[in-house]
């Protein structure tokens, strides 16, 4: 067992407005369903909806049974490995179903709080990656391994008081590892599952031609996608305000530049994402437009407590370029088919973010940059490899991908029974170049 | 070729702690985590291109 620093103390004040945050922070996973859905098939549409619920209720439930008592909280006790005369935190010690846990104004209820919505945005992620043809009961049991595994265990080594957050304690690496609002925590440990199942899945049938050309497969409302980037903004602000005021101790006036670090973020990436495909295609690119803005977002998440605005600009800037150009490159390039663009928005987007607490944030004292590159280095070479094996295995012993005649039929009609829009003619494949 | 790249992925993840926890000077430090960060790249290409498609499997 090894102590940690524990959360500050948050005076009354800290402790109800934290609390009001984080009752706002469900608009961001709401968002997500929107754009999810919105980027899908019509004849998914339901399917696509009723997936994010079913996620979000599943990751609550899994959480609270077993993942917090992997993941912990900064001060509680926890299992450490002692090498070379340091010890270096890696899983800890709750015991299951919160037992022993005070639920009240405390930070250590107020972390649990934030965390039980957290793990539901992360498990929303993948929706996107896999639409039209993920089966409902192979999500939820994927779902049951982000919150029951992958998701705490990351966590812990972050916002629990961890290795990767003892980094500046044990080494003198800056602060250690810091991500105040999760743009490693959940949105890279989501993008990178996205990741994950767009291997296992393979792409939808008729994306890609004979001869390896993807064909264009619009979404079907783009409006629901665009009403989806609005309240994601709603949840972001939150979910960034409340995670530095838990994980980074940031008083209360400091949200006041946190909202505005993340607002300049999702604009400067939205524009930037307007301004590319509006180069590239002669017209802006509402999906791709919509895309940009939240990888803002998702980029903001680390650094919003400590950027300046003007540097805040220049992290959703990038991030919008980025989130275009790497959409097309893992298609074209590399033929995985990622519907909603999550493994660009919300893989590229937060490992932009990470490292943009190094490169443009005033985090604190030298050897911040080395941090930040651990826990860039643990999320590909350790969370990945866990994910894609744990899908990899689920898919062995319960088949993920639905069946060829429920991927042409649609997930509504195939797993629900009913489409999303019964009074209203929904097109098959036959727009598709063979 | 998959399995190379994950296990790819492994081995500089396990290179990148290895200089955390042993390595007391700043600049190996620095030097062994960039080898750990370059190896995991390799290995992510490599299990990208591993997932390439195949056109008889995009019909």
């Amino acid at each position: 067992m090894t102590p940690f620093v524990a959360p500050s103390p948050l005076s009354e004040l800290s402790a109800v407005l934290c609390l009001l945050l984080i009752l706002l922070v469900p608009f961001a996973g709401a968002g997500l369903a929107l754009i999810n859905s919105g980027l899908g098939r019509a004849r998914s549409a339901a399917h696509a909806m009723l997936s994010a619920l079913c996620v979000t209720a599943v990751a609550a439930l899994v959480y609270v049974i077993v993942g917090f008592a992997w993941q912990g909280v900064a001060g509680r006790p926890d299992h450490a490995l002692v090498v070379a005369g340091k010890a270096w935190g890696w899983i800890a010690a709750e015991p299951f179903f919160l037992r022993g846990l005070r639920l009240d104004l405390s930070p250590a209820a107020l972390v649990v709080l934030l965390q039980i919505l957290s793990v539901g945005l992360a498990a929303i992620i993948p929706l996107s990656s896999g639409a039209d043809r993920w089966r409902l009961s192979a999500i939820c049991a994927s779902t049951a391994l982000l919150a029951g595994c992958t998701y705490p265990l990351y966590a812990h080594w972050v916002w629990g008081g961890g290795w990767l957050a003892q980094l500046g304690v044990n080494c003198g690496l800056g602060r250690g590892f810091v991500d105040g609002g999760g743009s490693s925590t959940i949105q890279v440990v989501g993008g990178v599952t996205a990741l994950s199942i767009t291997w296992i899945l393979g792409p939808r049938r008729g994306k890609f031609s004979a001869e390896g050309m993807p064909a264009a497969l619009p979404g079907h409302n783009v409006v629901l996608v665009l009403l989806g980037c609005m309240l994601a903004w709603i949840g972001w602000l939150a979910l960034n305000s409340a995670g530095a005021m838990l994980f980074l101790g940031a008083e209360p006036g400091r949200v006041v530049l946190i909202t505005i670090n993340t607002t300049l973020c999702a604009a400067s990436s939205g524009v930037a994402a307007a301004v590319v495909t509006r180069i590239r295609f002669a017209r802006p690119d509402a999906s791709l437009t919509a895309n940009g803005w939240i990888a803002g977002l998702v980029a903001s998440s680390a650094a919003a407590a400590f950027l300046k605005p003007a540097a805040a600009m220049i992290v959703g800037g990038v991030a919008g370029i980025l989130v275009v150009w790497v959409a097309d490159f893992l298609e074209f390039q590399f033929a995985i088919d990622d519907p909603g663009g999550a493994v660009s928005v919300h893989a590229v987007g937060g490992l932009w973010g990470v490292l943009a607490v190094a490169l443009l944030a005033d985090a604190g004292p030298n050897g911040q940059w080395l941090a930040q590159l651990v826990g860039i280095a643990t999320l590909l070479g350790f969370v990945l490899p866990l994910t894609y094996g744990l899908n990899w295995l689920l898919d062995r012993v319960y088949r993920q991908r639905v069946a060829r005649e429920g991927e042409l039929q649609g997930m509504d009609l195939s797993e629900l029974g009913a489409g999303a829009y019964p009074e209203f003619d929904i097109h098959g494949d036959e727009f598709l170049q063979r | 070729m998959k399995l190379a790249g994950l296990l790819l992925l492994l081995a500089g993840w396990a290179i990148v702690v290895a200089a955390v926890a042993l390595l007391p000077s700043a600049g190996a430090r620095a030097g062994f985590v960039l080898a750990g960060v370059a190896t995991e790249l390799f290995g992510l290409v490599l299990a990208v291109r591993s997932h390439l498609v195949l056109p008889a499997e995009g019909e």
